[in-house]
């Protein structure tokens, strides 16, 4: 066994899974990572399960160091300069730090939260079936709160397995998608229309709980307040300020204001992931595209070992990172995710 | 053959849940409909579904798309939904000690002012009355109850408070409650109980289950430190009544 010890953290960062499912109806906040396609892909790369437990690093920087022995870990998500022991890592790859190196994270070029998966995972004591840090419930393993200075994981001594990078499919642009309701009957057609076509802007004071959203105020046709009822993942209330706010992970399992609209699945982690400040809009989609979003991005996550590939079939392309630059990508020459082209096995 | 009932509304909840609504109020009819509708997913489950939350009024039903789409889902749920209520069975029963009053219930002599009698008297009146549990939610174990006495009933607080103590029995609206954690609140505060309705490492981990029946008894609080102590250490405290 090594051991992982986190040298120095940002707030916003904590063990998060899949999520802790099946007792909602006991008020039982499910919390879980909130860019699950990003944490399927950094533990993909380690060979654990899509959506076992790994660090989710908020958007300040963090190091860690390997102790009494090698350990080898992915990173996945939001983009930021990465190096172990001052070689550059690409995002998207695994790395093996030797015992003593330290694996430096910059802070996020973009996006929020970053994913870095433990190969053979995280130890802890599974409670609902999730490691997944729920700080107001006490809840999470093996720290039950954000993680600190000094922590450390137990992990299993690096595998010695070649590295690899994973290719992941060209993020999505554009609008957020939602469907309306369920208490869309709850606002006139002009503000469901000043809601879908409105710029909005994620609020600073945003957490894991909820994004409180930057627009115009929506007005309600009844008043704010309906006896409360179940919520989701993306669920978009509207309080009586009128200011949206979209529930993430942490919500509570039940709520009492009207919910305009609801974020699909495929386009969570995309709202997850949109900086505070950073203009957005929402866009009205059919249920039957939204399942089908849904189906395809479950199998994504599926099929992800597919889109491994070794980390030594990297090439270095300045075309492209010219192209890239001329496009106006976010692109940075210390992250070959960004830029390379691959050169196919 | 019974008539059916008239069927819910069945809201899109985004792409993986339904919210089958039976009332846009609070209404007792309504959740006991949401709490049989619940029992029989529980009974036969449908393939697809992989988890239900009952609420006053509507039961949100969580679903893999990869397994069913909204509408052949709806088109199960709907008659199932729409049976007449099966009799009724005997629900549990839970006698919930309270120490009312004091530092555990420092609205209580407000609220006995608003309503123009004594604390005693709301104490009678609270812990006289024969309540259901509604629905579980906000945080772990809060449990909403139906069955306020209607003298009791009082609009919540104009400022909620950041934070109100574990174990908080507090009156809000036409609600009772029953909040395990220390939390937010803006209902008035009439006792503490030292009942955990959720404890991570007891078994059952929650006490209270949507449908169970509760009624409370007073207790001083030196009784409260002690069982306070005995609840801290695993025990359940509340007392089950067998009918």
């Amino acid at each position: 066994m090594s051991r992982f010890v986190v040298a120095s953290i940002g707030p916003a960062s904590s063990v998060q899974d899949g999520g802790r499912h099946g007792a909602q109806r006991y008020g039982l906040t499910v919390s879980g990572a909130m860019d699950r396609l990003s944490l399927a892909a950094a533990n993909t790369l380690v060979g654990n399960e899509p959506l076992a437990a790994a660090v989710e690093i908020g958007p300040f920087g963090a190091t860690f160091t390997a102790r009494d022995g090698a350990v080898r870990v992915a990173i996945s998500g939001a983009p930021r300069n990465a190096d172990v022991a001052g070689k550059p890592v690409a995002m998207d790859s695994s790395v093996t730090l030797k015992d003593g190196e330290t694996l430096t994270l910059g802070f996020a070029r973009g996006g929020a939260f970053t994913y870095l998966a433990l190969e053979g995972g995280i130890k802890g004591e599974l409670v609902f079936g999730s490691l997944a840090v729920n700080a107001r419930a006490g809840l999470g393993s093996p720290y039950p709160r954000p993680l600190q200075a000094g922590d450390e994981f137990t992990v299993d001594a690096a595998s010695g397995a070649p590295e690899l990078r994973i290719e992941l499919p060209k993020p999505v642009s554009g609008p957020i998608r939602v469907l309306l309701g369920p208490q869309d009957d709850e606002f006139d057609d002009a503000n469901k229309a000043l809601f879908l076509e409105s710029e909005w802007k994620i609020s600073a004071t945003s957490d894991r709980m909820g994004y409180r959203l930057e627009g115009p105020a929506i007005k309600h046709l009844h008043g704010h307040n309906i006896v409360s009822d179940g919520t989701v993942n993306g669920s978009i209330q509207v309080p009586g300020n009128g200011s949206p706010i979209a529930l993430m992970m942490d919500r509570g399992t039940s709520g009492g204001y009207p919910k305009i609209a609801t974020v699909i699945t495929a386009d969570v982690g995309r709202l997850a992931q949109t900086s505070a400040g950073t203009a957005f809009r929402f866009k009205q989609v059919s249920m039957a595209e939204a399942q089908d979003e849904a189906r395809k991005f479950a199998q994504l996550i599926r099929n992800l070992p597919d889109r491994l590939r070794s980390s030594d079939t990297v090439e270095l392309n300045i075309e492209a990172l010219s192209d890239a630059n001329v496009a106006g990508y976010a692109v940075s020459a210390v992250d070959a995710g960004t830029w390379q082209v691959t050169a196919e096995p | 053959m019974a008539a059916t009932l008239p069927p819910p509304r069945l809201l899109p909840s985004g792409d993986s849940a339904v919210t089958v609504e039976f009332s846009r109020t609070i209404d007792d009819d309504a959740n006991q409909r949401v709490l049989a509708l619940d029992k029989a997913l529980a009974a036969s489950p449908i393939d697809g579904i992989t988890e239900t939350v009952p609420t006053y009024r509507s039961l949100l039903v969580h679903y893999d798309p990869g397994k069913i789409g909204f509408d052949a889902l709806g088109e199960k749920i709907l008659p199932i939904a729409t049976r007449p209520l099966p009799p009724a069975t005997k629900a549990r029963r839970w006698r919930i000690p309270v120490a009312y009053g004091g530092e555990h219930g420092i609205d209580l002599e407000d609220v006995a002012k608003a309503l123009n009698t004594t604390p005693d008297d709301i104490i009678a009146r609270h812990a006289g009355g024969d309540y259901k549990v509604a629905m579980i939610g906000f945080t772990p174990g809060w449990s909403y109850l139906s069955g306020l006495d209607k003298s009791l009933h009082m609009s919540r607080r104009q400022s909620p408070r950041l934070l109100t103590p574990a174990g908080t029995i507090s009156i809000g609206g036409i609600q009772a409650g029953i909040q395990c954690l220390a939390a937010p609140s803006g209902w008035h505060l009439l006792g503490r109980t030292p009942v955990r309705t959720y404890q991570l490492h007891r078994n059952p981990t929650f006490l209270t289950e949507p449908g169970d029946r509760v009624t409370f008894f007073a207790i001083d609080h030196k009784t409260f430190e002690d069982m306070d102590r005995a609840a801290e250490a695993g025990e359940i405290v509340a007392e089950q009544v067998v009918a």
